[in-house]
This record gives C-alpha cells, sequence and structure tokens, in this order.
C-alpha cells in the first residue's frame, strides 16, 4: 500500500510497530487464554491518541484519516486480534455515528471524551431475532413526553461492559418497520440498562461480547441520536463504515499468520532441511502474501473513498467480504505448514485461526456483504 | 595545543578512595613497553591527583614509572570533573608530554574529553592497541587502534599536529606488570595551588542494589538468542549445573526477558570464559563483538548461515532446546 | 527550563553484519535508528518540562536524511529540531564535531543541555563533555536517574561501575544520559498528524562561522589511519548432529575445557 502512504502514514504505522510489539504483542496469548479484556492497552491507546484516529482535532480527535485508521486496526490485528476489533467497535460504531449524525451538545457531551478515549463506546444493533435481517428489531422506545422509555435487549454486542457510551437501535414507530427505528445514545449508568450474559466464544475472547439488557431505561429526548426514524439509514451508513475496520482487521490476521508461518519454517527442519527450501512451502506462503495483498487493497481503496468523500459502501463491503475470506484461508493454510505444532496451544497460528473465523460473521456475515454488493450491482446496472 | 617539545608518555593514575584503579597499573606497563621501542626511550610519568597520596605515588613507582607528579590538596580528594580538568591542563601546560593515556572508565571517559577540548587536542576513544611507527624508530606518533561498530571493524587513529597525543585505553586489555624490587623513579609534587570550582557537588555514594552478576568473571557462560526465548528456564538450570552464569544476546533483555547485567556485546559486557556456549543466537556483531575472546566457543543453531558460526570452535547444526534437554539429563544423571 | 538534547541519527548496528568475501561492513539495508542514550535524553527531557514547564528543543549534525529522525522526534513530542548540516561539516571528529554543536547551542537559550552518552557506531562518549567544555558550562556524565530539580538545582544519579553517586549542580550544566534511564515514550497520533505545522530548522556554516580550521576532517585533530576487519574466522567444525550426539559432543569439549569437572 506504500503507494498511498504520506509521510505521516509512515510515521504512523512505524509508531503502530513500535507500540503492537512492545504493548500488544506480548500479551496476546494471555488475552485469549485468560479472556481477559486487554484493559491496560486500551488505556495506553487513548493515551497515545488511537481511540480517536481519523476525527478532527477540534472534535477532540487525533486529527488523521481513514487510511491511518485502517493501518491501526491492522497493525493490532497482526498481534492481536482481540484488541483490534475494541478499536474498530469504539471508533466506527460508536464515536463515528455521533460526529456524523450528533449535535453540538451530544458531540461535546458524549464524542469529545469517547475520542480522547476517556470513554469507551459500543453500539448495539443486533437482537435474538434480528441479525442479518435488522428490520426485525423488537426493542421500542416509547415516547413518555420529555424523555424516551427503551425497552428490549440487544445481542453480541462487543465491548459490553467495558464502553461507557453505546449507540443503540430501538423501534419509534413499530408500524413502519424499518421507517420506524430511530437510533439513540445511552450510557451505561442509566437506569434499567444493565449488561447481561457474557459470550463464551471461540476466537477474539478477550473482547467482551455481551447481552444490553434494557428495562424501562429512561432517555433524554436531547439522546436521540440523528432525525426521529431515521435510525435504520444511520446503522446501516455505520455498518458501511464498519466494514472497513473489520477488513482491516481480517487483513492484520493474515498478516500475523503469514508472519508467524515464514519465522516457523526458516527454523522446522523436515528431511535434513529447513521446510522453507520446500517449494510446496514457498507456494504456498506466496499465495497467502498474494491474497493478503489483495485484500489489503481492498481495504485500502474503500478507505481511501471514505477519505475522498465519494460512495464506498460496496468497496467496503467487498473488502470485508474478501479479508475475512481470505483470513480464514490465510489462518488454515498457514496453521497447516505448522503441521502438529501448529494444532497446539503452543503456538500462536492457531489462536489466529480461531480468530479469523468472526471476520466472516461480524458486521454483516459473508453472505450479508454479498447481498450489498449485488445490491450495487443492480443499482448500478439496472 | 601545539607544540615540539613534546617528552614523555603520561599516564593518568586514577585513585578511588585512595585506592588505584587497576587500569592505571595497566597503563604504566604498556607505556613503557611502548617507550623502549623509540631509539631515544620515552619517559613514563605518572600523574596522581588526590589528597594524602603519599603511599599511592610510592606504589605508581613501585610498578616502574619514571616520574610520578603528584597533586595532593584536600578538595582534589575525590574526582571532579571541573577541578582535575584544571589540575590536568596546567600539568600538560607545564610538562609538555608528548602522550597522555588515560583508563577508559566512567571518570577516565569523563574527564579526558573535557581536557582534549580544553587543551585542543585529539582523543582516542577505548583503544584496545597502541604502537609506534615500526619503521621510523625516531618518530613518536602513536598509532592507536580502537574496536568500532562493536569490535568487528578495527579503526587506527593518529593525532599528528596537536599535542599530547590523548587515548582513554580499555581496562582488562594490557597485563598488569609486575611490582619492580628497585624502584628508580621520584615524586615531583606539583605545588600550584589551584581553587575549588564547586558548581557539582557530591551528595552521597550509594552502592547499586541491582543484582550483580558478575558475568565477566564467569568461567563458563551458557547464552541465550531469539532462538531459545521459550525455554530460558532450560538455559538458567544448565548455567546453574555447570557452575556457570547466563549471557544473553541483546534481543532477549530488549524484549525484557532477561536482564541488562546478562547482556553480552557491544552494548553490553565483555567476556572471555573459557567455554561459551551460545544458544539460537544468530551472530550479529553486536553479540559476537562481546565474546569472540572466549577460549572456545560452542554454538548451536538451526541456521546453517548463522554468523555466530564464524566465532565459534564448534558449531552444531540442532534444535537447541532438544541439544540442551539431552546435556541437562546428562549432567544430572 | 528551556532544554536543549543533542541527538544522534545511527544505523541499528545490532542488525549489521560482516560480508565475508569483501570483509567489509554490510550497511545496506541497515535501518537507522535515534541513537538509544540519546533517545533517553529526549524522555528526559519531555519528563522535566512536563513537571517544570519549558520547552524541548533537539539538535542534530547529519547529513539531509536526519530530517526524517527528527521529524520522530517532533512526534514524541519535542517542540523544536534543529538540524546541522553542511558538506564542510564532513569528516568531523568528536573534538570538531563538538566545536560545531556547541556553536550551534550558543545561538539558542538554553539552561540545560542534554547528550546521549555515547552512540552505538562510534561508542566514544566524548562529545557530551567536550560540548560542555566548550559551552563553559558543568558537566555530569553517566545519568542513571533525574531525582529532582528545585531552585534551579538539578539533583541526580551518576552510574559508575559498580556504584551511583548522587550529585547536584545549579543550572546551566550539561548532563549525558544512559538508555536505561527511562523508557521513552512512542509517538503520538496527534502529533504525527500535526507534522506539517513542524519545521525543521537547518543551520549551515553560513550561520555558525567557524573558521575552516575547527572544522570537518581539516579541524579534526585525529584522524582515521587506517580501518580493518578483524578477522574472527575461524577454524570452526560445523556438525548436523541429533541431539543425542550433540550433547555428548558439548560434554567432550567441557571434559577437555575443565579437566574434567564437568
Amino acid at each position: 500500500m506504500e503507494f498511498v502512504m504520506n509521510e505521516k502514514h509512515r510515521l504512523f504505522d512505524k509508531m503502530l510497530k513500535e507500540f503492537v510489539e512492545k504493548e500488544v504483542k506480548p500479551i496476546a496469548k494471555d488475552v485469549d487464554e485468560e479472556e481477559r479484556f486487554p484493559e491496560e492497552t486500551v488505556r495506553k491507546m487513548a493515551e497515545y491518541g488511537l481511540m480517536g484516529i481519523p476525527f478532527s482535532e477540534e472534535t477532540g480527535g487525533s486529527g488523521g484519516d481513514m487510511v491511518s485508521y485502517m493501518l491501526a486496526v491492522m497493525r493490532l490485528s497482526q498481534a492481536c486480534a482481540t484488541t483490534g476489533v475494541v478499536l474498530s467497535a469504539h471508533t466506527s460504531l460508536c464515536a463515528w455515528p455521533i460526529s456524523e449524525y450528533g449535535t453540538d451538545a451530544q458531540k461535546q457531551k458524549y464524542l469529545k471524551p469517547l475520542l480522547k478515549g476517556e470513554y469507551l463506546g459500543a453500539f448495539g444493533l443486533t437482537e435474538p431475532d434480528a441479525g442479518t435481517d435488522a428490520s426485525m428489531q423488537k426493542t421500542i422506545a416509547v415516547d413518555k413526553g420529555d424523555y424516551y422509555e427503551i425497552s428490549g435487549s440487544k445481542f453480541f454486542i462487543t465491548n459490553a461492559g467495558y464502553a461507557d457510551i453505546y449507540v443503540i437501535t430501538a423501534l419509534t414507530d413499530p408500524e413502519a418497520k424499518t421507517r420506524g427505528i430511530s437510533t439513540f445514545i445511552l450510557e451505561k449508568d442509566m437506569e434499567g440498562f444493565t449488561i447481561g450474559k457474557k459470550e463464551m466464544k471461540m476466537g477474539i475472547r478477550g473482547s467482551s461480547t455481551c447481552e444490553l439488557i434494557m428495562d424501562k431505561v429512561k432517555v433524554p429526548k436531547t439522546n436521540l441520536l440523528g432525525r426521529l426514524n431515521k435510525g435504520f439509514s444511520v446503522a446501516m451508513k455505520t455498518l458501511d463504515g464498519g466494514r472497513i475496520g473489520i477488513a482491516a482487521q481480517a487483513v492484520g490476521i493474515a498478516k500475523g499468520a503469514i508472519d508467524e508461518a515464514y519465522d516457523y519454517v526458516k527454523e522446522r527442519k523436515q528431511f535434513g532441511k529447513a521446510i522453507a527450501s520446500f517449494q510446496n512451502t514457498q507456494f504456498t506462503l506466496a499465495d497467502l502474501e498474494t491474497n493478503t495483498e489483495a485484500a489489503l487493497l481492498l481495504t485500502v481503496q474503500a478507505a481511501l473513498l471514505k477519505d475522498q468523500g465519494k460512495p464506498f459502501a460496496k468497496q467496503a463491503a467487498m473488502a470485508k467480504l474478501h479479508a475475512a475470506q481470505n483470513a480464514m484461508n490465510v489462518t488454515t493454510r498457514a496453521l497447516q505448514l505448522f503441521g502438529g505444532y501448529g494444532f497446539t496451544r503452543e503456538y500462536d497460528i492457531e489462536r489466529m485461526m480461531r480468530d479469523a473465523k468472526i471476520t466472516e460473521i461480524y458486521e454483516g456475515t459473508n453472505e450479508a456483504q454479498k447481498m450489498v454488493i449485488s445490491g450495487h450491482m443492480r443499482k448500478e446496472r439496472g | 595545543m601545539k607544540y615540539t617539545d613534546g617528552k614523555d608518555i603520561f599516564v593518568f593514575i586514577e585513585q578511588r578512595d585512595n585506592s588505584i584503579q587497576p587500569v592505571s597499573i595497566e597503563l604504566i606497563g604498556e607505556a613503557k613497553r611502548i617507550a623502549k621501542t623509540r631509539n631515544t626511550p620515552l619517559q613514563v610519568t605518572a600523574v596522581l591527583i588526590g589528597d594524602d597520596t603519599d603511599d599511592l605515588a610510592k606504589e605508581v613507582l613501585d610498578y616502574g614509572a619514571n616520574k610520578v607528579v603528584v597533586v595532593d590538596q584536600s578538595h582534589l580528594k575525590n574526582y571532579d570533573t571541573l577541578n582535575y580538568t584544571n589540575v590536568l591542563e596546567q600539568i600538560i601546560k607545564t610538562y609538555h608530554p608528548e602522550i597522555f593515556l588515560f583508563g577508559g572508565t566512567v571518570i577516565g571517559r569523563d574527564l579526558a574529553p573535557r581536557l582534549s577540548a580544553r587543551v585542543f587536542t585529539g582523543l582516542t576513544a577505548d583503544a584496545t592497541h597502541l604502537a609506534f611507527d615500526e619503521d621510523d624508530l625516531d618518530s613518536n606518533l602513536l598509532y592507536v587502534t580502537r574496536p568500532a561498530f562493536g569490535g568487528n571493524l578495527l579503526a587506527t587513529i593518529l593525532c599528528s599536529d596537536h599535542k599530547p597525543q590523548m587515548s582513554t585505553i580499555r581496562p582488562g586489555v594490557f597485563d598488569k606488570p609486575e611490582k619492580t624490587d628497585n624502584p628508580q623513579g621520584k615524586v615531583i609534587a606539583f605545588n600550584e595551588h589551584f581553587s575549588n570550582d564547586n558548581r557539582v557537588e557530591i551528595i552521597e555514594k550509594v552502592e547499586r542494589k541491582v543484582d550483580m552478576v558478575a558475568i565477566e568473571n564467569a568461567n563458563i557462560i551458557v547464552s541465550a538468542g531469539r532462538g531459545v526465548k521459550h525455554c530460558l528456564p532450560l538455559i538458567k538450570s544448565l548455567a546453574s549445573i555447570m557452575g556457570g552464569e547466563v549471557g544473553s544476546s541483546r534481543a532477549l533483555i530488549d524484549e525484557g526477558l532477561i536482564d541488562k547485567p546478562h547482556q553480552v556485546g557491544q552494548t553490553g559486557k565483555n567476556v572471555k570464559p573459557s567455554i561459551y556456549i551460545a544458544c539460537g543466537i544468530s551472530g550479529a556483531i553486536q553479540h559476537t563483538a562481546g565474546m569472540e575472546k572466549s577460549n572456545r566457543i560452542i554454538a548451536i543453531n538451526t541456521d546453517e548461515q548463522a554468523p555466530i558460526f564464524n566465532v565459534s570452535d564448534l558449531g552444531i547444526i540442532a534444535d537447541a532446546k532438544a541439544v540442551l534437554t539431552h546435556l541437562e539429563s546428562r549432567l544430572t544423571k | 527550563m528551556n532544554i536543549i538534547v543533542l541527538v544522534k541519527q545511527v544505523p541499528d548496528t545490532t542488525e549489521m553484519n560482516i560480508d565475508k568475501e569483501t570483509g567489509t561492513l554490510i550497511r545496506k539495508g541497515v535501518p537507522t535508528i535515534v541513537n538509544p542514550d540519546d533517545l533517553a535524553g529526549v524522555e528526559a527531557a519531555l519528563n522535566l518540562k512536563e513537571s517544570h514547564g519549558g520547552k524541548v528543543t533537539v539538535l542534530s549534525m547529519g547529513p539531509p536524511q536526519t530530517a526524517s529522525m527528527l521529524k520522530e522526534l517532533y512526534a514524541r513530542g519535542v517542540d523544536e529540531c534543529f538540524l546541522i548540516s553542511d558538506r564542510a561539516f564532513a569528516g568531523s571528529d568528536t573534538w570538531a564535531t563538538s566545536k560545531i554543536l556547541s556553536t550551534a547551542i550558543n545561538m539558542l537559550d538554553y539552561d540545560l543541555v542534554i547528550a546521549g552518552r555515547q552512540a552505538i557506531d562510534g561508542d566514544t562518549a566524548q562529545v557530551g563533555p567536550q560540548v560542555a567544555e566548550f559551552l563553559n558550562i558543568p558537566q555530569i556524565s553517566y545519568i542513571e536517574s533525574i531525582d529532582d530539580y528545585k531552585d534551579n538545582t538539578l539533583f541526580v544519579s551518576k552510574a559508575y561501575e559498580t556504584y551511583s553517586v548522587k550529585m547536584k549542580c545549579k543550572l546551566p550544566c550539561l548532563i549525558t544520559t544512559l538508555s536505561g534511564l527511562n523508557t521513552p515514550r512512542y509517538m503520538h497520533a496527534k502529533h504525527i498528524f500535526n507534522m506539517d505545522a513542524k519545521e525543521i530548522s537547518m543551520l549551515t556554516n553560513e550561520d555558525l562561522k567557524l573558521e575552516k580550521s575547527v572544522i570537518g576532517l581539516k579541524g579534526s585533530p585525529t584522524k582515521v589511519f587506517k580501518t580493518s576487519v578483524k578477522d574472527v574466522q575461524k577454524d570452526t567444525v560445523k556438525l548436523r548432529l541429533s541431539p543425542e550426539e550433540a550433547a555428548q559432543k558439548i560434554l567432550d569439549t567441557l571434559q577437555k575445557e575443565d579437566g574434567g569437572q564437568a
């Protein structure tokens, strides 16, 4: 991606590599094994301006762009996919919609501390019966005059429990289905708002994934995010951007797996030679490298389009679809190069393979991406 | 400075708590060795600064110095950069030394550069070899050789137009001379009065609390590199079974896996044990600079091309962990 | 407190190797880094600024490419960077380098000058003390901790070989720092993205106006007579052995060296 990198990107990438090497990589194994949310890392990320990368300094951000943000999620995920998704959910799914649709007061109250990393953000759209079909929402917000009363539950919410601010969707006009959904900003301490069961997951085990339970939560009217009944569009636009983050995460996982495999095959000897000297090894790695580069380029394209203010939803879906499939393929084949050792938990490669799987599922499954892409194709071709 | 009547090889005698540092004695020996190689042999003059130094002056002469210039004043008891520089400046201006040698200690490396700037002359740091021109026995031009880039590049440095020719010398490189039974040298008291410059004040001396690992003195060193970072307990156990110490390449120090006092190499320690076992160390110059003088070097590495094999006596191409596991069980049997 | 930090860009000597064919150092592809002792100096300066206010200025001498390192230092939070670069300075030894640096420092306001103890490419440890002498200010080298600053006085610990000495000195003074002094901070995202606002001020000999007799190769009292690559090639016995055989071989060697102790 050198061709899109300016001097600042290069410096930022150097900073990220140093940060990841010293702060993220050494604890990645523990974070996974102990299913531990990397709180101390997140605090350090805040200290170094990583929690508000693609936002202007005036809004409290660090003044970077989407390409920089993408780099950050990728480099973090290269060592620890858990840390990568904490940043992605915080930035793309919580901070971004507030920066895009929030009032000045909302930005002052919520966005600024989010971007400074004083608050951690989360996003709640998915419900037990509303996964890929997000229109089947049941969470309801009742207009009580000077506040909304929100009841219902959200499922599989990343950063839940550790986040301070939650952007969630709820029905404000149940009859109107997707045209009756609105978006709200919830604070973790609001009365009636509790964190439910924590999921025990296969991968990204350090990331906190929980249910959100809302029992008649009183939400001030000033916490309506965007216009009334336009929340479905807010959520879809938010997911468009989020896909860049997850694509970057998937590219990072793939890169990390290639790094691990490359180091391993140089050391591992069979038949009296390093297995790196076998053509099967070399060709496998060449394949993985090429496909990962393609995934990276799709992701860079989406990030760059967003930076340029051009439509990017289709490209983001394509990036996420390809990067996720690639991450799964790369980690599986890289693990194969390790043979039996790869299957043991002594090496990081099995964790990477487990982590890769979620990128094919969350923020729109592979199938959901194909729906988005084909939808765009229909629009383009009539 | 520039003068043409330079004479004698001057050696700075470093005393701490009225005890002469070994490197100063080593320098007397080396100065005497090279002084003899000239058609007109040079004299070796020691310079001793301190308070109540009579015994020290005698000791210096016992090791064969031709003269010892003594500056004995109460405020000079402990080393102080500014005060000692003032004294040495006057000594240089008075005696016009041809050559001035300092031990490459914390004090020598603090004092010599300041002095060289004061008297406008060149200083070569951390030399390991001194020689005069073998073809011109009348020349007093000193060829000072020092390791650079961590030891594999040797640079020979000259200071031909400025006097004195100054150098700090790495401790432990030259042998300590024998005491002479019949010291001939004389003590010269340098009586100029120096006022006390007390801009820098000593508050207190503190013994270091950190675990003092003296790998420099170890007979056997089992040293760990990146290739064995996952089996450091094994390395430690082996070192202890063999009665040796654990060494390390910089990589593991940087990763915080092993403490700094164990580091061997350019930015760590120079060691020369009788046996050095390099486990999973690739052998960058950084590392080999500090261990290549070991008596016997055994290297274990999976990479046949690893540069560590270039400096080792016995190179074993194998997985270090497996080898060491076997070695451990053989030794504990 | 106005703090000036002297910083050198150096090749990462841990990554260097010897070309066995030509017997020279392979410099190509060797990454450059901020000299570790100097980076500790920068961190110390930033910490002092954060607790006592002031400004951190970095001064570096080197080829124009050194600018990339200075940008990194901006990203770590320093306030201003000067790059001293002139062909006339090429070949300067430590004496001439110190002359040049001290002349530049004298053009700026300072209370404290910080230099790294030594550079990993030269290992001389001379520039700090020599600069202090040219500035006519006291020096404390080998600083392992900065303990306090009050009443315009700096309290530090100096590392000797086996002990430390606590010292104090009124400013202005110069200290040289050891890399173990602190853990340098990372670059900060905000500083990186705000890089356009930062400029590196260039200083040439037109600014410093130094006589040719004290700079560059000509002004350097020491000259490199020759360099040679030490022949470290040994008659290595290189063997591919099973762990059992290897362990036996090592035991044999141990016995030979240790008179059978092992």
